[in-house]
């Protein structure tokens, strides 16, 4: 960033530029290059696998893609999850991240590169955002020259909050979404500088790349129109305005409705309608306009009256069917997801199933810390920068940042969406601080004439002629912030061209004392430095564990936890081709993609019903649940447990959540009785039910033999019941370091036993067990 | 069992009755001794016999036979001549080839020794016979619980089968442990610690045939191999990669119940007798780039050893194989060029490997060897010791344009016995080596002349 301002003394401006180009695309390549290897930790310290959770599916979808083309991809029903339901694969996935990983992996072995699928899935994310980082320079270019647009995307390629969504790996949709929403948006702001119908169209195209790819492509549809009214309101509409925005809502819902999985919701769901709002407010605008145009003001005047009379009328009407039509359907038209983002407690309220994901949660302060680091304070800065003067292009980042830093504190997950913006506006923030400060050092030793017509060089470009070099340190802020915003809602109305004139006469007066420039700049360097370090470590340390595989640094070296997958093998190598696995369904992906069993749920939590299920036959005693499992033919049950090593995020942990979700379908589990005095607990104190459901008697299942005490180091207690035996299951694999345990469900037993014990014992008990369970 | 036994004897009553070979009568066996190790899954039988020509003409040959269950299972023949006194004993390896008799009884199947040279009217030679026989070893009980140890029968004859008459003979077998359940007893026949002696018995018509069963307790691993595909990719710029494809399984009883882990980890003795964990391949010496993985991921449970003659590599299956389990991995290696390619005095080149699978004790159900030679190489041709299918294929590998020669050789019940060398032969000129490179720099060449092309056209109608 800095580099490409250093200016060549004594050759033309044309050479200047020639070779500012050449420095500026390798300085991209660089970052390209940074980008892809800061994520290859995963790879190099672990091995080059698919992490997780969703990664899994997408990568079996991907597997099948490829081995079957795109037709058999989109009629694909799977059997093998959501037993005995199956899932209509090619209609309810965004295939975006499939398709363009198993187009990647086509092309390269049709020229005779034979890389495996896994391989192709494993570094997409990498390559990914490398693109990224060059779409997120091309939007900051479009907002302010060139100079911010490297500084943002060297930030973007190391953004924690974004590597932890795209180390190599982590083949998820969040990989290839982030550079289609960026790349969108630039595509946005392209058209909305030029105005040209090209660009309008090649946007319609990138949303539908995004639309493809991600759910989060609501947060587009939304934002887009917001700017669009926006910059109605403020004045600010223009026919180039009109032009980025009406082709896109026409050609982008087209296309939208295209994917399977959006299919008519692009224009029955609420999410879209504020896009359709702003579309007829956008042509009301331009009629208005245009009529202005023809008309004399008297004329005009009258017309005014007459249209906004009858206007009205036909608005409340409008309105009011809309409101019938989205009141009469059960949720509002929103989706549950969608909902919660509109108002946070709404899933904590409403639906275990979206709560119970930690990923769903708000954000805490140190997540903030941890994920954009430093951009957190710069970030302010840009907000600033950009509005001196405030384009239309300033003004959409602005409102994206804000917007962004609002959904990103109802779902942690949404930092994602913060991570971009507060890069470009982290990387204004930085260009124009370095912009001030070189000037001034540059005008100190130099004189006068020469530091103004750098200036001048290097924020031509076709971003607006900005005062790019005009304002605003970091100190002082506060003074500032006030003065800016009210300057620019006075520039507003004056013609372009009239604030960089005046910007011009204002320079001389900013230069800075030429020690505290430098000061300045090297604090802002330390600064850089600071946050380099800490994405390093985040990329090396924190986020690169494929958490399908753990290590633990012990005095005798490394000690590796393969559970998971040596228990995925043996379900793959040793059990029926169609037996089914039971589960939570945290491992359904897994079990399907690695040990290729059909599971009964998965983490695709379309059914929250059957999920409710496997959560009540895991809370219930031993035979209640064989009932309900056999009754959905399962033959493996499938348990995480990790109180033998100390593994935190075990079934037993989650088992609360198992008890909520099942209990809100059926109501006979209830949360308090698995309570003591509202605190969960397995040992001596724990409540008889919490002592005799079917999770607690698979995960401890002989656990006292171990050491003879049955201590659990996660709960770091002595379990509460140590020695029982099981009568309806039987225990055919325990991994290595117990972390996965697979039972088997014994054949139901001989009827005329059965029949002789039903008549000595309890024949009322069985009846009620088999009238609780939901699927006899 | 009875009923076994009964065919088995109806089966000897059939040998008798019929007519011996024209051939066959002018040859006797003076003296056999045999010594069959069921110490392991593959069982190992020593035969010395001395042959005797009591016939009027030279005999160029002579036949070894071999009972229908044994026939199918055979992996492999090997013959010695033993030249020599005592102290200086020389081994003659000689040719043993697979072949048909007319009027072979009750699918008895035969091999034929060739001699040196012809043996003479009242000559003898004295034979060293190897014959290794896979899947003989049959469990029972078929199922068996962890805490129970493996039993397995072997079904033998006690008099060695052969189309010539036998004037004296002894047979030992040696069992891997002192625990033998029960065994056919054919007077005189004795048990001593791990050896059960059968004989000595004089005078035996040929095809005699008397049956025996043995059972008793063998906890050795049973790894079984079920298909091994071996990739041995030759490149002229210094290696030599190889992918190895195994699909393993556990052979023995099979596993039945529960497997518990408590017990599995604290009383290892009694608790899985006969299931394994570790296995070990020998690698070649100078050996890198090692991995072994499977289809989910990296395997973290191995070990490697280099060493000046051979290389070892330690490794676990990712959970230990009780019988009937099975488990598949990949072992990948590189080794250098230059220790493995030569150039042959016709200017052909030629690659000198090792046959078989590298893992130590275990049988190959399917064994298929692929060569792939580097691209552009012709003539190809592969020498082996023994017979195999043999087969090409083309294969595309990084920017291959043409494909790859590959040689296919497969063979079935494949022992460790069969690691011997084996070459292939092609031709190949080395300007071919610099192809790829070649494409790679024209590609970027043309990129960069593209790009120079589109900043300087200029497509506008309208000049701006």
């Amino acid at each position: 960033m800095a580099a490409l301002e250093s200016p060549q003394p004594g050759t033309t401006s044309a050479m200047r530029h020639a070779f500012g180009n050449v420095l500026s695309v390798l300085i991209l390549v660089l970052i390209g290059v940074l980008a892809f290897s800061i994520r290859l930790f995963s790879v190099i310290k672990y091995e080059s696998v698919i992490h997780e959770f969703d990664p899994y599916f997408n990568y079996r979808v991907t597997q099948f893609l490829s081995k079957n083309g795109i037709y058999e991809f989109w009629n694909w029903f799977d059997d093998r999850t959501w037993y005995p339901l199956g899932r209509v694969i090619g209609g309810t996935v965004y295939p975006g991240l499939t398709l363009t990983a198993g187009t990647i992996w086509w092309v390269l072995n049709s020229i005779n590169i034979p890389l495996s699928v896994e391989t192709v899935c494993v570094f997409t994310a990498p390559v990914f955002s490398a693109f990224a980082s060059w779409a997120t320079y091309l939007l900051t270019k479009e907002v302010k020259g060139s100079g911010a647009g490297l500084a943002a995307a060297a930030l973007l390629a190391m953004v924690p909050s974004y590597i932890s969504r795209s180390v190599a790996g982590s083949y998820d949709n969040e990989a290839v979404a982030i550079f289609a929403l960026i790349y969108t948006f630039y595509l946005y702001i392209k058209t909305l500088n030029t105005g040209s119908l090209f660009y309008a169209t090649l946007n319609a195209i990138a949303y539908f790349y995004m639309v493809c790819s991600w759910g989060g492509y609501t947060f587009i549809i939304n934002l887009i129109p917001m700017h669009v009214l926006l910059c109605i309101v403020t004045g600010r509409y223009s026919p180039r305005l009109y032009i980025a925005y009406a082709p896109l809502v026409v050609l982008g819902t087209l296309l939208a409705a295209l994917v399977p999985v959006v299919g008519f919701n692009a224009v029955l769901t609420s999410e879209h309608f504020a896009s359709f709002l702003v579309f007829i407010i956008i042509h009301v605008v331009a009629l208005v306009y245009y009529i202005k145009g023809i008309l004399s003001p008297k004329m005009f005047k009258v017309a005014v009256t007459l249209v906004v009379s009858i206007g009205l009328v036909v608005c409340f009407l409008v309105v009011a069917i809309l409101v019938a039509l989205v009141a009469s359907s059960p949720t509002g038209g929103w989706s549950g997801r969608s909902l919660s983002l509109l108002d946070p407690t709404y899933a904590s309220k409403y639906i275990p199933i979206i709560a119970s994901v930690s990923e769903h949660q708000p954000p805490t302060w140190p997540s903030y810390f941890m994920d954009i680091n430093v951009l957190a304070f710069l970030v302010p800065a840009g907000i600033i920068a950009c509005f001196s003067p405030l384009s239309d292009a300033s003004s959409f980042v602005v409102l994206y940042i804000v917007m962004s830093v609002y959904f990103s504190g109802v779902m942690v997950r949404l930092m994602l969406v913060l991570a971009p913006a507060a890069c470009i506006m982290s990387g204004i923030a930085l260009s124009q601080a370095f912009d001030v400060f070189t000037g001034s050092i540059k005008y100190q030793l130099g004189g006068s004439s020469n530091s103004t017509d750098d200036a001048e060089d290097t924020s031509t470009s076709n971003a607006p002629k900005d005062d790019a070099s005009a304002s605003k340190t970091d100190k002082g802020e506060e003074i500032v912030k006030e003065r800016s915003s009210k300057k620019g809602k006075k520039k507003e109305r004056e013609p372009a061209d009239k604030p960089s004139v005046k910007s011009k006469i204002k320079k001389k007066a900013l230069v800075l004392p030429l020690e505290a420039s430098i000061v300045a700049l090297l604090l802002l360097i330390m600064l850089g430095a600071f946050y380099v370090i800490h994405c390093v470590w985040a990329a090396a340390e924190a986020y690169s564990a494929p958490s399908i595989v753990l290590t633990s640094q012990s005095r005798d070296g490394l000690h590796v936890f393969d559970d998971f997958r040596e228990s995925y093998a043996w379900l793959s190598h040793n059990t029926d081709v169609d037996d089914k696995v039971a589960s939570w369904w945290d491992y359904g992906y897994q079990t399907t993609a690695m040990a290729n069993r059909t599971v009964i749920v998965d983490n695709n939590t379309w059914n929250n019903t059957h999920i409710a299920t496997v959560g009540t036959a895991m809370s219930s005693p031993e035979k209640a649940a064989w009932e309900i499992f056999n009754s959905l033919d399962v033959k493996y049950v499938l348990v995480v447990f990790g109180g033998l090593i100390g593994y935190p995020s075990d079934d037993i942990n989650k088992f609360l959540w198992m008890v909520r979700i099942g209990g809100g379908v059926f109501p006979h589990i209830k949360e308090a009785d698995y309570l003591r005095d509202g605190q969960y607990r397995i040992d001596s104190e724990a409540t008889p039910t919490m002592l005799n459901c079917l999770m607690y008697k698979l995960s401890y299942y002989r656990f006292v033999e171990t050491d003879g005490k049955a201590y659990d180091r996660v709960r770091r207690t002595e379990i509460g019941k140590k020695n029982f035996k099981l009568t309806h299951f039987e225990e055919v694999f325990t991994s290595h370091h117990w972390m996965v345990r697979i039972y088997k469900l014994k054949p139901a037993r001989n009827r005329i036993r059965g029949r002789s014990k039903k008549k000595t014992s309890s024949g009322s008990k069985s009846s009620k067990s088999a009238k609780k369970n939901p699927w006899v | 069992m009875a009923a076994r036994i009964g065919i088995f004897i109806v089966f000897v009553a059939v040998f008798l009755s019929i007519p011996a070979f024209s051939s066959a009568q002018d040859l006797q066996i003076v003296n056999a001794e045999r010594r069959i190790d069921l110490s392991s899954h593959i069982v190992k039988a020593f035969l010395t016999v001395k042959v005797e020509n009591i016939g009027k003409d030279p005999a160029a040959e002579m036949l070894l036979a071999f009972p229908p269950i044994q026939i199918k299972n055979l992996a492999m023949v090997q013959a010695l001549a033993v030249t020599g006194k005592k102290k200086k004993k020389t081994y003659v390896p000689l040719d043993v080839k697979p072949t048909e008799q007319p009027d072979a009884p009750n699918d008895t199947g035969y091999f034929r020794v060739s001699f040196v040279s012809p043996l003479g009217p009242g000559e003898t030679i004295t034979l060293e016979v190897l014959y290794i026989l896979t899947h003989s070893l049959e469990p029972f009980p078929v199922e068996i619980t962890q805490s129970e140890s493996q039993l397995v029968y072997y079904h033998d004859s006690a008099v060695i089968l052969s189309p010539y008459h036998v004037k004296q003979q002894t047979t030992f077998v040696k069992t891997p442990s002192t625990r033998v359940e029960s065994f056919t007893s054919i007077e005189p026949a004795n048990r001593a610690g791990k050896e059960i002696k059968y004989g000595p018995y004089e005078n035996h018509a040929p095809n005699s045939y008397t049956p025996v069963i043995i059972h008793f307790e063998n906890n050795s691993p049973f790894a079984v191999v079920e298909e091994l595909e071996r990739e041995i990719e030759i490149s002229h710029w210094g290696s030599l990669q190889i992918t190895e494809h195994y699909k393993l399984t556990h052979g023995g009883a099979r596993h039945k119940g529960v497997f518990s882990r408590v017990d599995y980890q604290s009383r290892r003795s009694v608790s899985g007798a006969s299931s394994f964990n570790g296995l070990l391949a020998v690698l070649p010496p100078r050996v890198n780039s090692v991995y072994y993985r499977d289809d989910i991921g990296n395997i973290s449970t191995s070990h490697l050893r280099t060493g000046f003659r051979k290389s070892e590599l330690e490794f676990e299956p990712r959970y230990p194989l009780f019988g009937g389990w099975r488990a598949t991995f990949i072992i990948g290696y590189r080794v250098p060029l230059e220790d493995y390619l030569f150039e042959a005095s016709d200017g052909r080149r030629y690659l000198n490997f090792t046959f078989g699978c590298p893992l130590v004790e275990t049988i190959v159900n399917k064994l298929t060897v692929k060569v792939v030679l580097p691209e552009g190489s012709k003539d190809p041709s592969a020498v082996l010791p023994f017979t195999v299918n043999q087969d090409l294929q083309v294969k595309y590998s990084y920017l291959d344009i043409v494909g790859r020669t590959v040689v296919v050789l497969q063979k079935d019940n494949v022992v460790p016995t069969h690691n011997v060398p084996f070459q292939v032969y092609y031709t190949f000129k080395p300007i071919y080596m610099l192809a790829e490179p070649f494409m790679l720099v024209s590609a970027f060449f043309f990129v960069f002349v593209a790009t120079l092309a589109y900043v300087h056209i200029d497509l506008n109608i309208v000049r701006k």
